[in-house]
């Protein structure tokens, strides 16, 4: 009996951690391992980019941090008469007076020469350390002064290239929801037929004020509802029956195929959801369902039925995982309007939870 | 057939993973043979303070023969001789300290099973670290079948267990990680083996609504079964949900089913329900949106293969080998090893209401088609026949000599551990 076999159905969870890693890689940039970005969040450059790391006294600490001019060495000034000379005027005499002895022995004036160059040049060097430190120092302050720009600038630009990342990435799936809203509303456009419409349809002409109802439904006079959507497409003229215009067959047929002329399909779908049902104010329903659902503190317990009507609203269609990736709704957006919540009023009472 | 199953505890209120496994496996492999239990009467797996009355009783109709254990653990001795075994070049006799250390010593066991071993033909020595199974392979010579349940931890870097690796009858695995694993560590590719692990009594039908209502839980949520534990990789997933709820789109609560040792993050979306019975405990994977599995060391994740049992998707550790490689085996179950892999895994299984229900259709599939009791009882019968049919005079080997064992020439059992091979197994 083999241990275990290899099966491989409709999905491959391998495939899917893969299209995962993919997915955050993507959003990294790079593949850096957890550890890695731990290590990198660490990095005291860090601090610097932070606009309130930026001290106001960093001037004076910088200027602290620098040396103190050294005190220097006193110049020892080197004469001919430097090696013979005294305070004392004995001393000095008789110094002067064995003189010529003492040249016997060596030779007195080189020595002396050569001390004298070397007072020179000690003098020489001192004052070109002197000018250099005096420069140092006024580079030291220019040097301050851009790296301090620098560092405002950097967090400036860190700091909008945040803000432009998440404005990407809102606007980018702003766009992904509203594709997705638009496909699921194209899908599901119900077109009533003329009879049905000849029949139903009152004129939606302003003089008679009656809203356009959907298909099949009674019309319940509902005088309060304005309609939705004047001067669209199910225009027709007064008298009941829908005129169908030269072009209107083909133009319903181009709708059907997807196009949209005249009127938009939301436009349209709009209609029955603002008057069908017992719930009239579909919005204001939608808006409470998502402000209960997206309610982030809320207790276990106290989560809406319509938080649990958002959570069951979930695609079911086979579609292929990378849409699901792809197609996370904008958390601006309530959960209620998603395409398969976007039908009609759904009244918001708790219902079982089977099947979950 | 007469069968022994020798385990560190046993009883109904006693839940640890072997335990649960032994109890389970005898009650099922009662119909087919005469079972008896040899433990102890410890009840703590901690203390193994003798709790339990000494002699015999009958437990689910089987019976269940109990020895003191002769001295309790001491943590703090425990502790000092793990981390020398461990972590430092040591020896033989420095390893059985640790064994003697770690318990439940219960000599009066092991001279049972010695000198009734031959009334039985064959004997299952459960959770191969500790010393009733160290001890009673030899006492059981040549009638002993090991069930390791071994866990990617130190311990199985110890040499004495090499030796018992070789030395049985033959090995019941719990999954293909285990047996790569211990087949790595002692070289007994030649041994008898199978891949078993253990069913689980999954009720035909939970009811998710009558947990809902007894527990006033609504919106959809995860549930964590098993201790709360560090050990169990909690604190890590506590830290990875908190980093879930910051996301709005994120609905999830998560559902903590099982008594704690951590103190829970207060969150209201973060509920504590303590330890459920089991028909509780079923019911709330029934009605969960998928079951985390958070440990880091497992050799069989009997919670898993519950919720797969219960059609219910898995999201599971994938720095465990054994967890991985259920997930990729049954594809049944995500797993993640990063904070971002935790929580777009569990976006994907919350978001995708097809992708949730063909992983716990697959689990469901999987569950049936390698943990259904009558697999399992199956390939435990069909290795008694296999093993009845080829007698085999191996011996597990003498140990060492009094000088051998104070030679201080084995490496920290650490290093060891850390080289053997590791990943899921496809």
């Amino acid at each position: 009996m083999p241990d275990f076999t290899v099966r491989s159905d409709s999905v491959n969870v391998e495939q899917i951690m893969d299209q995962i890693r993919a997915r955050i890689r993507d959003k990294r940039g790079v593949d850096y391992t957890e550890q890695e970005i731990r290590e990198l969040a660490a990095v005291r450059l860090e601090r610097f980019l932070d606009p309130r790391g930026v001290r106001s006294d960093l001037l004076e600490e910088f200027r602290r941090s620098q040396p103190p001019p050294s005190p220097g060495v006193p110049l020892y000034p080197f004469e001919e008469s430097t090696l013979f000379d005294s305070h004392r005027g004995i001393v000095r005499f008789f110094r002067r007076l064995f003189q010529p002895v003492l040249k016997l022995f060596f030779n007195a004036n080189a020595l002396g020469s050569s001390l004298h160059a070397q007072t020179a040049i000690n003098r020489q060097t001192i004052e070109r350390l002197d000018a250099m430190d005096a420069t140092f120092r006024r580079n030291g302050d220019l040097y301050y002064e851009l790296l301090h720009n620098m560092v405002v600038e950097l967090t400036r630009m860190s700091i909008e290239v945040k803000n432009a990342k998440m404005r990407v990435e809102s606007i980018a799936s702003r766009l992904e929801f509203n594709e997705r809203r638009a496909r699921a509303l194209e899908s599901v456009v119900v077109y009533r037929p003329a009879e049905d419409g000849r029949a139903a349809t009152p004129p939606r002409t302003a003089a008679a004020g009656a809203p356009v109802r959907a298909q099949g439904e009674p019309q319940a006079a509902r005088p309060s509802s304005p309609p939705s959507q004047p001067g669209g497409a199910a225009q027709a003229p007064a008298g009941g029956q829908p005129a169908e215009g030269p072009g209107q067959r083909s133009r319903r047929r181009r709708r059907r195929r997807g196009r949209r002329g005249g009127a938009s399909a939301a436009t349209i779908m709009g209609q029955p959801g603002a008057e069908g049902g017992a719930d009239t104010d579909t919005s204001g329903d939608e808006a409470d369902a998502g402000t209960a659902a997206g309610d982030p503190a809320r207790p276990l317990g106290d989560a809406a039925p319509a938080a649990r009507d958002a959570a069951d609203a979930r695609d079911t269609r086979p579609e292929p995982f990378e849409h699901t990736f792809g197609s996370a709704a904008h958390p601006a957006e309530s959960p209620a309007a998603e395409p398969s919540a976007a039908a009609p009023s759904r009244p918001a009472v708790d219902r079982p939870d089977n099947g979950q | 057939m007469r069968l022994a199953i020798v385990v560190q505890r046993y009883g109904l209120a006693i839940n640890g993973g072997a335990e649960l496994h032994a109890r389970y496996i005898a009650e099922r492999l009662a119909r087919h043979a005469e079972v008896e239990v040899l433990t102890t009467c410890a009840a703590d797996y901690v203390t193994w303070r003798n709790q339990l009355p000494e002699g015999v009783e009958q437990v689910g109709g089987i019976p269940v023969r109990r020895f003191r254990v002769k001295h309790e653990r001491d943590p703090q001795v425990f502790g000092r001789r793990s981390e020398r075994v461990f972590q430092s070049p040591h020896s033989i006799g420095e390893e059985l300290d640790w064994l003697d250390a770690e318990g439940p010593t219960s000599p009066a066991l092991i001279e049972h099973l010695e000198r009734h071993a031959r009334e039985f033909d064959y004997c299952l020595l459960f959770s191969y670290r500790y010393y009733h199974a160290y001890y009673g392979a030899r006492a059981a010579g040549t009638r002993g079948i090991l069930v390791p349940t071994a866990e990617r931890d130190e311990a199985i870097g110890l040499s004495i267990f090499q030796p018992l690796f070789r030395g049985v009858r033959a090995l019941m695995y719990n999954s293909p990680e285990e047996r790569a694993m211990i087949q790595a560590v002692s070289g007994n590719q030649d041994l008898p083996s199978v891949v078993v692990g253990v069913g689980s009594e999954v009720p035909r039908t939970a009811e998710p609504d009558r947990f809902r209502q007894k527990f006033d839980i609504r919106g959809p949520f995860a549930v964590y079964v098993g201790r709360v534990d560090r050990n169990k990789g909690c604190p890590e997933l506590f830290d990875f949900f908190r980093g879930y709820l910051k996301d709005p789109a994120g609905r999830l609560s998560l559902v903590l089913v099982g008594n704690s040792i951590l103190p829970i993050p207060e969150h209201p979306r973060i509920r504590h329900l303590g330890f459920l019975d089991d028909a509780d405990k079923f019911d709330a994977m029934a009605a969960a949106d998928l079951l985390v599995m958070p440990s880091f060391f497992e050799s069989l994740s009997m919670v898993a293969l519950e919720a797969w049992a219960l059609g219910r998707p898995v999201l599971a550790n994938g720095r465990c080998d054994v967890l991985k490689g259920q997930c990729i085996r049954s594809n049944a179950g995500l797993y993640y090893e990063t904070y971002e892999e935790f929580h777009q895994a569990l976006r994907a299984i919350e978001q995708n209401r097809w992708l949730a229900e063909t992983l716990g259709r697959n689990g469901r599939q999987f569950f049936r088609e390698h943990y259904d009791w009558p697999v399992i009882e199956r390939k435990y019968l069909d290795m008694f026949a296999q093993l009845s049919r080829d007698p085999d005079p191996r011996v597990i080997d003498p140990l060492p000599g009094w000088l051998d064992r104070r030679r201080q020439n084995l490496p920290p059992a650490e290093a060891v551990a850390a080289q053997l091979p590791s990943g899921a197994c496809r």
